[in-house]
C-alpha cells in the first residue's frame, strides 16, 4: 500500500512497510542523502527534518505516520550553487569540522528562524541544544546562525 | 629545512606519486594524509599552491588511496601539517625548480630570469609561451625526489597563511557528502552480530525467530563466530541485527565488573614497567609531597557509526573506508583475508570526525568479510549506535601520581611522574587485533600491550616530564599488560591526563608555596614561548584581579607544549559552581610556528577546547558484566550547545618557526585550567576526572 506525502514540496509515494523509519525512506527510498543516521534514538539529531514546518526527528518516526504531512530535509533548503543564507551563512563562517551535525543543525535553524526571524544568542542555543557537534564547533555555528538571521532567511 | 628527508618522501621517492599536470590545467596533489574533520586538505593545498604559484583553485586533491596516492602512514598525532605539509612544500618546490631549470636552458636564460604566475612561466615579466600544462615531461615526473630544491621564504608567501576556505562544506551543509551517502552498483545492507568478547563462541542463533524480525528476506552470513544480516532492505538487516543478541546463545564470553572502569584498577596489575629521565631514586630530602590524579575510560564517540563498503570482484577487494589510514588498513585486511596486498584497494571516503582509532577500520574488515562470501556485490556495513560505543576501542584509563621534594621556597627540587595505563595505542600494526578478526577461525593470539617510543612523544608518558625547571625528572611507567576492553589511540594520548595532573598538581605547589600560581610557574619557567603564552592569557583574562579562593566563581590557567616538542597552548577558564560546573569563558593562546591557514588553526584549537571540556566534566566508559555500558548518549552524556562558553583564542605569530599541528594542544591544558579553575571557586580539589556534580558534592562534605 502506498504511502503518499509531500518531500521538499514536491508529492511523493512510497510503497513500504509502514513502520519504516522516515530517515530509511528519505535515504533508501527518495536518494535524499542530507538527512543522517547518528543514533536512531532521537538523542543527536543529525537526522532532523521538518514535519509540517516544525523540527523533527526523522530515525524513530514512522512513515505511516506521515501520510498527506509535508517534510523538508536539507536538500530542500538550497544546492551548492544555489544555497540557502544558512547553508551560506554556514560556509562563510566555515562553522563546520566534520559537517556530520550541520545538515540536521541547519534544519533546526530554519525552523527557528521561521518563527522568530531575529532570535537572541540564548534562543538559539536553546534550538540546537538537542543537536550533538562532537568535533567542538558550537561557537561557530552559533555564530553562523546569527549572520543568516542578519542577512534576513526567506522562509 | 632540516637536512633529513621526511618520511613520507622517504617512502614515496618518485614524483609522480605526488603530483601531476592534467589537461584542464589544474595539479593533481596526491597525499596519504586524510580529511578526518580538521581541514588538513586545504592546508596541504595552500602550500602546494604557494610553491608552484598556481591559484589554489587548480590544485584538486586526492587524499588515501592505495592505488593512486603516496603511502604517509596514519592520519593522527598532529602530524599531517608537520609531516605530509613539509613532504608537500619540497615536493612542490622542488618540480617548480626542475621546471624552471629545463625552461631556462632552453631558452638560455638563468633561472632566476623565469617567473611563475598563476602555472604560466615569465622571463623578465614577460610571456614565454610555456607553462606547466605544455613544458613539464615525463622526465620530470619520473624523477626521485632529493629534497635540495630551496622553498620559499616564509615572507614571500601569499597563500599560505590566508584563511582559504574549506572545499568539503559545501556538500556537507547541502546534501550527500559522506562514505555513508555512497551508492554503488549492486549494493547490500548488511549488520552484524557481535561476538560479546574475545574468546566467545557462538553456540546456537535462532535464525527463523530472526527472519521473523526482519520481516524480508535477508541472508545470513556465518563465517566462524562472526554472523552478518545482509540484504537489500536496509531497514529489514537494521531490525534483524537489533533482534539478533536475544536470539543468540553465547559460551565463553568474558565477565566485567565495574571495579574495573576506574584506573586505580591498574594499581595492582601485571604491568611493563618502565623509568625514563633521570636516574636514581627520587630525593628523599626536603618537603615531600604527591598526589595522584585520574581519568577513567573514554569513547571517540564519534557522531556517525563506523561504516564501510567492500566488493570483491574477480579476485580483487576494493574497500572504502573512513579510516586514518588506508595502507595500513590494506596490510591488515590482506593478511587476515588471506589476499596478496596486490590483491586489495583501500580508498578513503570521509567519515565523521574520529578523533584518533575508533571503528572505521573494524567496520571495514566486517565488510570485506562479507564481500569474499558474496562476491560481485557492494558490501555496505553500518555500525548501529551501541556498536559503536560498544566495541570501538576506547581511550584507556589513566592514572598519574605525582610526587616532588620541595626546597625552602616550595619550589621543586627533584619531581617523579608514575603512570599506571594500558595502552594509548593498539593499532592492528602496534600489536592490536581487527574486531572481527577475533571471531574468525583460527582467532589471533591476544594483543600486546604497547605504546609509542618516547621518540614518537610516548603514549602513557606522553607529556609526563614537565617542562619547567626542575633540577631532576623523571617518570616511572607501569603499561598494563592487559586491558578489560579493546583501547587504541584517542585525541592526545596521555597528554590529557599527565597534563591534567602536572598543572593541578603545580596549582596545589603554589598554593603550598603562598604564591599566586601564575607567578609561581614564570618563576621556574624558561622557555620564552611558554611564558609568552601565559602571559598573553593571563592579561586577557584579567589574571591579576582574581578573587579569593572560595566565592563560588573559579579562574584557573594551564599550559603545556604538547608531546614536549610541538605546539604550544595555553588556556584559562572561567566557571561558576552551583550543583553543576557551568563554564563561562575561555581564554586560549596558541603557538605552532608557522600558521598555513589560521581559520582553519583557530577551528582545531577551539574544537580541542570543547572536546577536552567534555571529557573533562562527564564522559566515562562504564563497564558491567556483559561488556560496555555506556552505549548511547544518555549513558555517555557529552558538552552540549548551553554548555559551551565564549572562547577568546589568539595564535602568536611565529613565522619562522617550523608549522606544528594544533588539533591537541589545547587538550591537556583545558583539563587541568577546567581543575584550577574548580579548585579556585570551591576551595576543594578534585583529582580524579570527570569533575562530575556527584564528585562535587562529595567533595564539600
Amino acid at each position: 500500500m502506498s504511502i503518499h506525502f509531500t518531500v521538499n514540496g514536491q508529492a511523493a509515494a512510497v510503497d513500504v512497510d509502514p513502520a519504516t523509519p522516515l530517515l530509511d525512506v528519505l535515504r533508501n527510498q527518495l536518494d535524499l542523502k542530507g538527512s543522517r543516521y547518528g543514533c536512531g534514538l532521537e538523542q543527536c539529531g543529525t537526522c532532523m527534518v521538518l514535519i509540517d514546518g516544525e523540527a523533527a526527528y526523522s530515525c524513530a518516526r514512522e512513515i505511516g505516520s506521515l501520510a498527506g504531512h509535508s517534510v523538508t530535509t536539507i536538500e530542500g533548503l538550497g544546492t551548492p550553487s544555489e544555497p540557502h543564507p544558512l547553508q551560506r551563512a554556514f560556509l562563510e563562517e566555515q562553522a563546520g569540522q566534520c559537517g556530520y551535525c550541520l545538515s540536521g543543525i541547519i534544519v533546526s535553524a530554519k525552523a527557528l528562524l521561521d518563527r522568530n526571524p531575529s532570535p537572541t544568542r540564548a534562543e538559539i542555543v536553546d534550538a540546537l541544544d538537542k543537536h550533538l557537534c562532537r568535533c567542538g564547533t558550537h561557537t561557530r555555528i552559533i555564530k553562523a546562525v546569527q549572520k543568516a538571521a542578519a542577512m534576513g532567511a526567506p522562509a | 629545512m632540516s637536512d633529513t628527508l621526511p618520511l613520507s618522501i622517504l617512502n614515496n621517492r618518485r614524483m609522480d606519486r605526488w603530483l601531476a599536470f592534467r589537461p584542464d590545467r589544474t595539479v593533481r596533489l596526491a597525499v596519504g594524509k586524510v580529511e578526518i574533520g580538521q581541514g588538513v586538505l586545504i592546508a596541504l593545498s595552500q602550500i602546494a599552491a604557494e610553491e608552484l604559484d598556481v591559484a589554489i583553485d587548480r590544485i584538486d586533491i586526492l587524499s588515501g588511496d592505495t592505488a593512486a596516492a603516496p603511502d604517509e602512514g596514519s592520519t593522527s598525532s598532529s602530524q599531517s601539517i608537520e609531516m605530509s605539509g613539509r613532504s608537500v612544500r619540497l615536493v612542490s618546490a622542488e618540480l617548480r625548480a626542475r621546471i624552471l631549470g629545463r625552461l631556462a636552458q632552453r631558452l638560455n636564460c638563468a633561472p632566476e630570469d623565469l617567473s611563475v604566475e598563476d602555472g604560466v612561466f615569465l622571463q623578465g615579466g614577460a610571456p614565454t609561451g610555456h607553462d606547466y600544462w605544455n613544458f613539464a615531461g615525463a622526465e620530470d615526473f619520473a624523477a626521485e625526489i632529493t629534497g635540495t630544491a630551496p622553498p620559499k621564504p616564509p615572507g614571500a608567501y601569499t597563500v599560505v597563511g590566508q584563511p582559504v576556505p574549506r572545499r568539503d562544506l559545501a556538500a556537507k551543509v547541502t546534501g550527500a557528502a559522506f562514505i555513508h551517502d555512497m551508492v554503488r552498483p549492486d549494493l547490500l545492507h548488511a549488520r552484524i552480530l557481535r561476538q560479546p568478547s574475545r574468546g566467545a563462541k557462538l553456540e546456537s542463533l535462532n535464525e527463523a525467530a530472526i527472519r521473523r524480525v526482519a520481516g524480508r528476506d535477508i541472508r545470513i552470513v556465518r563465517v566462524g563466530d562472526f554472523i552478518a544480516f545482509v540484504g537489500s532492505d536496509e531497514t529489514a538487516v537494521q531490525r534483524a541485527a537489533d533482534a539478533a543478541p536475544a536470539h543468540a546463545v553465547w559460551s565463553g564470553v568474558r565477565v566485567l565488573t565495574a571495579a574495573q572502569q576506574e584506573a586505580a584498577w591498574f594499581r595492582d596489575r601485571p604491568s611493563d614497567d618502565r623509568f625514563i629521565g633521570d636516574p636514581g631514586p627520587p630525593l628523599e630530602t626536603g618537603t615531600i609531597v604527591s598526589a595522584t590524579y585520574s581519568r577513567p575510560y573514554v569513547a571517540h564517540a564519534a557522531l556517525a557509526p563506523s561504516c564501510a563498503l567492500a566488493e570483491y570482484r574477480n579476485d580483487h577487494l576494493s574497500v572504502w573506508s573512513h579510516t586514518q589510514g588506508v595502507y595500513p588498513l590494506r596490510n591488515s585486511l590482506a593478511a587476515i583475508l588471506g589476499l596478496e596486498r596486490e590483491q586489495v584497494t583501500v580508498r578513503h571516503a570521509q567519515g565523521a570526525g574520529c578523533y584518533g582509532h575508533n571503528g572505521a577500520d573494524d567496520a571495514a574488515l566486517d565488510a570485506a568479510i562479507i564481500a569474499m562470501q558474496i562476491p560481485g556485490s557492494c558490501i555496505r556495513v553500518q555500525w548501529r549506535r551501541e556498536e559503536e560505543f560498544g566495541f570501538e576501542p576506547v581511550g584507556t584509563a589513566h592514572m598519574t601520581r605525582l610526587r616532588a621534594a620541595l626546597d625552602e621556597s616550595g619550589r621543586p627540587l627533584d619531581w617523579t611522574a608514575e603512570v599506571w595505563a594500558g595502552s594509548h595505542v593498539q593499532r592492528p600494526v602496534f600489536g592490536g587485533t581487527m574486531l572481527a578478526h577475533e571471531a574468525l577461525p583460527p582467532p589471533p593470539p591476544p594483543p600486546r600491550a604497547n605504546d609509542p617510543t618516547e621518540a614518537n612523544g610516548g603514549g602513557g608518558t606522553r607529556n609526563a616530564v614537565p617542562l619547567y625547571d626542575f633540577a631532576a625528572k623523571r617518570v616511572i611507567h607501569h603499561l598494563a599488560l592487559e586491558t578489560p576492553v579493546r583501547t587504541s589511540s584517542l585525541r592526545g594520548l596521555g597528554a590529557l591526563p599527565n597534563v591534567f595532573a602536572l598543572e593541578c598538581f603545580m596549582d596545589e605547589l603554589a598554593e603550598r608555596a603562598g604564591v599566586d600560581p601564575v607567578a609561581y610557574r614564570l618563576s621556574l619557567l624558561s622557555d620564552p614561548r611558554a611564558r609568552r603564552l601565559i602571559e598573553t592569557v593571563s592579561d586577557r583574562c584579567a589574571w591579576a584581579s582574581r578573587e579569593a579562593v572560595g566565592s563560588g566563581r573559579g579562574l584557573g590557567l594551564a599550559w603545556s607544549r604538547y608531546k614536549n616538542k610541538a605546539a604550544y597552548a595555553c588556556v584559562a577558564v572561567e566557571l561558576e559552581v552551583d550543583r553543576d560546573i557551568m563554564l563561562r569563558r575561555i581564554w586560549c593562546a596558541a603557538d605552532a610556528g608557522l600558521v598555513i591557514n589560521p581559520d582553519g588553526a583557530r577551528n582545531q584549537l577551539e574544537g580541542g577546547i570543547i572536546h577536552a571540556a567534555s571529557m573533562t566534566l562527564k564522559e566515562q566508559v562504564t563497564l558491567d558484566g556483559e561488556g560496555i555500558a555506556s552505549l548511547d548518549w544518555d549513558h555517555y552524556p557529552i558538552l552540549r550547545f548551553s554548555e559551551v562558553p565564549e572562547i577568546d583564542t589568539v595564535i602568536i605569530p611565529n613565522p619562522d618557526q617550523p608549522t606544528l599541528g594544533m588539533g591537541e594542544c589545547t587538550f591537556g591544558p583545558t583539563a587541568a585550567a577546567i581543575g584550577n579553575a574548580l579548585y579556585h571557586a570551591l576551595g576543594v580539589r578534585i583529582r580524579d576526572m570527570p569533575l562530575t556534580r556527584e564528585r562535587i558534592a562529595a567533595a564539600l562534605v
